[in-house]
């Protein structure tokens, strides 16, 4: 029998605590049914067991600086900088993702408050793993525990159709992709002999492939699995009905978190394991950077809901970050990685503003949008930040990101990508502005009763003006401090990311 | 005692003064237009002693700062000013005061338009001052968001077509610029080991291969083309500068176009001198093509705003002539030009806004009789003609006659072509203020008031400056003439062009390898050196 392998409590701390926190959460809720403290208790534990996977962290990177990157649980999980790094994203995304919930969540009536914080929990814990997981198979693990309660969330506002309609295609599409994945596990398995990422990059550094076709295979099949969780055209297709369907802090943690973590498994598979082999892979990697930033945003250019456009245009910035890993160096991963910390911080509060503005039906209609500069100024400035940074104007995250990308392709001479990149940076800036222009010279016609007239579904009236709660405002002043200081003074996070090393 | 950085105060005024108008609230508009003037005018003064700084008779950068700002990324934030940039710096803080006088019309959303304002004069001046790429490449593009909002909220009816026209236009030129800044500094990397997007090092570098640097050149033209802006990439300009705010269209037409003839001269030419000579032909053609474009398409308009418009494009084809003939007379001509349109347009644009104020309508047809009633708006309006007609004893004259003597020199018949344009303005400007000025008033010009004594703040200064430098342009050729002459050295020596009577100006080869002039410069010392 085969002894339990030595368990290094550091390495899982993250994982370990906010497991403690769904169950403590769960145990919770069936032991006290009715009691109205529930909810605020769940959340304050959640938050607390993110604060504490948070510090674990932060102790997982003195250990890496200190003593050097290292493998953990029988090399099934790595802790290295690349690992901290994205787990510190993932976790700060689900944190404001907590934060936004509370008020849409008693706005909206959405039954089931505690089950949901479960849920996202849950699916924190399956982002963790997959940042740093070691092993193919971790990685499908990993993949699978995230995307679940993904399913579930973006179909929790059962009463509306959108909702249910994204998370049903979001499901049969995830779970399809899921196999494609796995199928090309096996098939990489049965190339080189083995599952843990070391261990294929040392075979096949010291193994010259005859006939590598089934081991491309497989990396072609992976790259579908994996193209698919990080909505590249063309394995897009869900992305919009899910981003439009799901709750809106769902969307938020989906276009952050998620992303975050499949861009990670992403880069860490094809970085390590086939590095050997990134003659082959790189031109796949082109090939689904070029189709997304093209299709993306010439289809958010189409689009009349702003939601919709935005989910279209968190594809696009999926385009940006391919870039990064495109260029298969040192600099294109820590450009891939700022981007991504950036883009987390761009989505959570543009979501953010748009859960403070949602109105029953989600629907947001570019005309909704009119005005918006007068009656809700401050709102309207912060949307007006985000939007402007996600467009990659200079003095914002945004720009320092994009230029990070590009400096990558121009080092690695990618030349063709470079051109594409900027030309595509230019489209995304129109369907930014448009929003702007509306909010701030929409004629006034469309002012006295936005959504509710565009949506047709005839919404009270009298509706309240939506008040922003403490928690919501803090997180949309999180995120235009850190958009402008990150554009204004990029050094100490691009330092982080430059020093967030692979494991080998 | 390390010196007072000057130039990094001229752009760093603006921002904080928009930062503070910021934190006043809306209701109190007084105390954000005087926080405007106040920033405005520490600026100019500040713009002042640059001025009375800046030695004359040598063409390297004075007044120089480098710190280093991302180590990553290789970007610094260098500041510096040579024969070039002093007067374009000067101008724009000079216009900017005087545009915000100009805007006292303007009663609605006061502090975001100051905001903006502020920004806009910050942007521009850190396009004028950095010699890091990068840096430059910030500022330039960060110009275009003020711009946009001042257009989209305070301009006239097609505002938004106008604002997204101008934005796009300018963007997509930007998106090849920045291409070819970071090819350029790795291509820089992989050749010399260091990252850096100083133009002083790049440009002292061998510079890659031909074949890429003409694509580079390229990219970079594409980018100062658009902005100049050079035909047929001009369309953006009459409807930008028709919709946007009077004050914006100052700095439009003032400044902001001349941040690409700016760039022609300190990027591509310092960067890529065998692909600007080997360019000069194409781009000849296309800017004498544009000058009598711009004529004959300017006499054609009903709209008096776009007569001014299509005329900068005639305009800034002379620049664009007098930079390409690549010899020094031509290029301190131009340069002249770019300080004295933002004089010459300038006050023609407040003074068509001050007509718009008064009748509501830009159409020509409406006005007529202008003269009878209002004496002073007609003197303002005529003064201001005849500077941008290019009348001599007034600034429009010297720069335009330097530009076409310069090109005579070694374009001759690009020269003579480009030599109709200046009949052509005379007939499109004098028959539109004859329009304007003479016939029997209607009943609506009939009303007209006079102008008032902050108009004639507004408009006085820019008429008395340019009639000053018509007069008297030589303080203002003595320093551009050492950068001139350096920067056509400096082709010269790259490349096998010959520039004539190079040898007759007083030089200072400042990175050149071996050097050729025959007058040895005052002052002196390596680029590096600065003050």
């Amino acid at each position: 029998m085969r002894a339990v392998p030595p368990i290094d409590w550091l390495a899982v701390a993250p994982v370990a605590v906010l497991g403690f926190v769904v169950v403590a959460v769960v145990m919770l809720r069936s032991l006290v049914r009715r009691a109205g403290w529930v909810t605020d208790a769940a959340t304050l534990l959640a938050l607390a067991g993110i604060a504490a996977a948070t510090a674990a962290c932060v102790l997982q990177w003195r250990e890496v600086r200190d003593r050097g990157a290292y493998q953990a649980v029988a090399g099934a999980v790595a802790v290295d900088g690349f690992s901290v790094f994205v787990s510190i994203v993932v976790l700060g995304a689900a944190a404001a993702t907590l934060l936004l919930s509370r008020r849409y969540v008693s706005v909206h009536r959405l039954p089931y408050a505690v089950e949901y914080l479960v849920l996202v929990c849950c699916s924190v814990i399956g982002m963790l793993v997959m940042a740093g997981a070691n092993d193919l198979l971790v990685v499908f693990v990993a993949l699978e525990v995230l995307s679940i309660p993904l399913y579930l969330l973006t179909a929790f506002d059962r009463r509306r159709r959108g909702s249910l309609e994204g998370g049903m295609k979001y499901f049969v599409l995830g779970s399809f992709a899921s196999a494609v994945f796995l199928y090309g596990v096996a098939l990489a398995y049965g190339a080189t002999g083995s599952t843990a990422l070391p261990a294929v990059a040392g075979f096949l550094a010291r193994t010259t492939l005859v006939d590598a076709g089934t081991l491309l295979a497989g990396v072609m099949l992976m790259l579908v699995g994996l193209g698919f969780k990080v909505a590249a055209v063309p394995f897009h297709t869900w992305a919009p009905d899910a981003y439009q369907g799901a709750p809106t802090p769902v969307t938020a943690f989906m276009a952050s978190a998620t992303k975050a973590a499949a861009l990670a498994a992403l880069a860490r598979v094809l970085l390590t394991a086939f590095d050997a082999h990134r003659a082959d892979w790189r031109p796949a990697i082109w090939g689904l950077a070029v189709a997304t930033l093209v299709f993306a945003n010439l289809a958010a250019l189409a689009q009349r809901d702003v939601k919709r456009m935005l989910a279209y245009s968190s594809v696009a910035h999926g385009g940006f970050i391919l870039i990064g890993i495109e260029a298969a160096s040192s600099r294109g991963r820590a450009a891939a990685l700022f981007y991504v910390a950036v883009y987390a911080v761009m989505a959570v509060g543009t979501f953010g503003v748009l859960a403070v503005l949602a109105r029953r039906g989600e629907r947001f209609d570019l005309t909704a949008f009119a005005g918006l500069g007068r009656r809700r100024p401050v709102l309207a400035g912060v949307l007006t930040l985000l939007l402007l940074a996600q467009a990659g104007v200079p003095s914002t995250s945004g720009f320092v990101a994009k230029l990070g990308v590009f400096a990558a392709a121009a080092q690695a001479r990618s030349y063709a990508l470079l051109v594409i990149g900027v030309l595509a940076a230019v489209v995304g800036v129109v369907y930014y502005l448009r929003v702007i222009l509306t909010m701030y010279t929409g004629s006034v016609t469309d002012d006295t009763e936005p959504a509710d007239g565009a949506a047709g579904e005839g919404g009270a009236p009298s509706e309240p003006r939506p008040r922003v709660d403490a928690a919501t405002g803090f997180v949309l002043a999180a995120t235009v401090a850190a958009t402008l200081w990150f554009g204004l003074a990029p050094g100490g996070l691009l330092d982080l990311a430059e020093r967030a090393k692979l494991l080998f | 005692m390390p010196e007072f950085p000057v130039l990094s105060a001229i752009v760093a005024v603006p921002f904080l003064g928009a930062v503070a108008v910021l934190c006043v609230p809306a209701r109190r508009a007084e105390v954000v237009r005087s926080l405007g003037y106040l920033t405005t005018v520490t600026t100019l003064g500040l713009a002042g002693w640059m001025l009375w700084d800046f030695r004359a008779g040598t063409g390297t950068f004075q007044m120089v700062e480098a710190h280093p700002l991302v180590r990553s990324l290789g970007v610094s934030w260098i500041v510096g000013v040579d024969g070039f940039s002093v007067f374009l710096v000067a101008v724009t803080a000079l216009l900017f005061p005087l545009g915000l006088l100009a805007s006292e019309g303007i009663t609605e959303r006061v502090k975001a338009y100051t905001f903006w304002f502020l920004l806009l004069e910050g942007t521009i001046l850190g396009v004028f001052c950095s010699l890091d790429l990068l840096v430059f490449f910030v500022f330039w593009e960060l110009m275009l968001v003020p711009m946009w909002f001042l257009i989209a909220g305070w301009g006239s009816a097609a505002r938004r077509y106008a604002a997204m026209k101008f934005f796009l236009y300018t963007a997509a030129g930007s998106a090849f610029l920045l291409a070819a800044i970071l090819t350029l500094g790795f291509l820089h990397r992989a050749d010399v080991g260091v990252l850096t997007f100083d133009v002083r090092a790049l440009a002292a570098w061998d510079g890659p291969a031909p074949s890429t640097a003409r694509w580079l050149f390229a990219a970079f033209m594409v980018a100062f083309a658009i902005k100049v802006p050079i035909w047929p990439l001009h369309t953006w300009l009459p409807d930008t500068h028709t919709e946007a705010p009077t004050a914006g269209s100052v700095i439009l037409a003032g400044v902001i176009i001349k941040m690409g003839a700016y760039g022609i001269l300190r990027f591509c030419f310092e960067l890529f001198p065998q692909a600007s000579v080997d360019a000069a032909p194409i781009v000849l053609t296309l800017a004498v093509i544009g000058i009598l474009y711009g004529s004959v398409v300017a006499a054609m308009q009903r709209d008096a705003k776009r007569v001014i418009a299509y005329s900068s494009v005639a305009h800034m084809g002379f620049v664009v002539l007098g930079l390409f003939s690549l010899t020094v007379i031509g290029v301190g001509g131009a340069t002249f030009t770019m300080l004295s349109h933002p004089l010459t347009t300038g006050s023609l644009f407040l003074v068509i806004g001050m007509l718009y104020e008064r009748r509501h309508s830009r159409r020509i047809e409406d006005f007529g009789g202008v003269g009878k009633v209002a004496p002073r708006l007609t003197a303002a309006l005529l003064v201001a003609t005849f500077a941008g007609i290019g009348l001599p004893g007034l600034s429009g004259f010297v720069g335009e006659f330097l530009s076409l003597l310069g090109a005579f020199l070694t374009q001759r018949w690009w020269a003579v072509a480009a030599t109709f344009g200046v009949v052509g303005a005379a007939v499109y400007m004098l028959w539109m203020v004859r329009r304007i000025v003479s016939g029997v008033p209607g009943e609506a010009v009939a009303a007209f008031r006079d102008l008032s004594g902050r108009e004639i703040a507004t408009v006085v200064p820019l008429l008395a400056l340019s009639l000053f430098l018509g007069v008297h342009p030589r303080p203002v050729l003595d320093r551009i003439g050492p950068s001139a002459a350096r920067t056509v050295a400096r082709i010269d020596d790259r490349t096998g062009h010959r520039s004539p009577h190079l040898d007759r100006v007083p030089v200072e080869v400042g990175t050149a390898r071996h050097d050729r002039a025959a007058t040895p410069a005052t002052g002196g010392g390596p680029v590096e050196g600065g003050r």
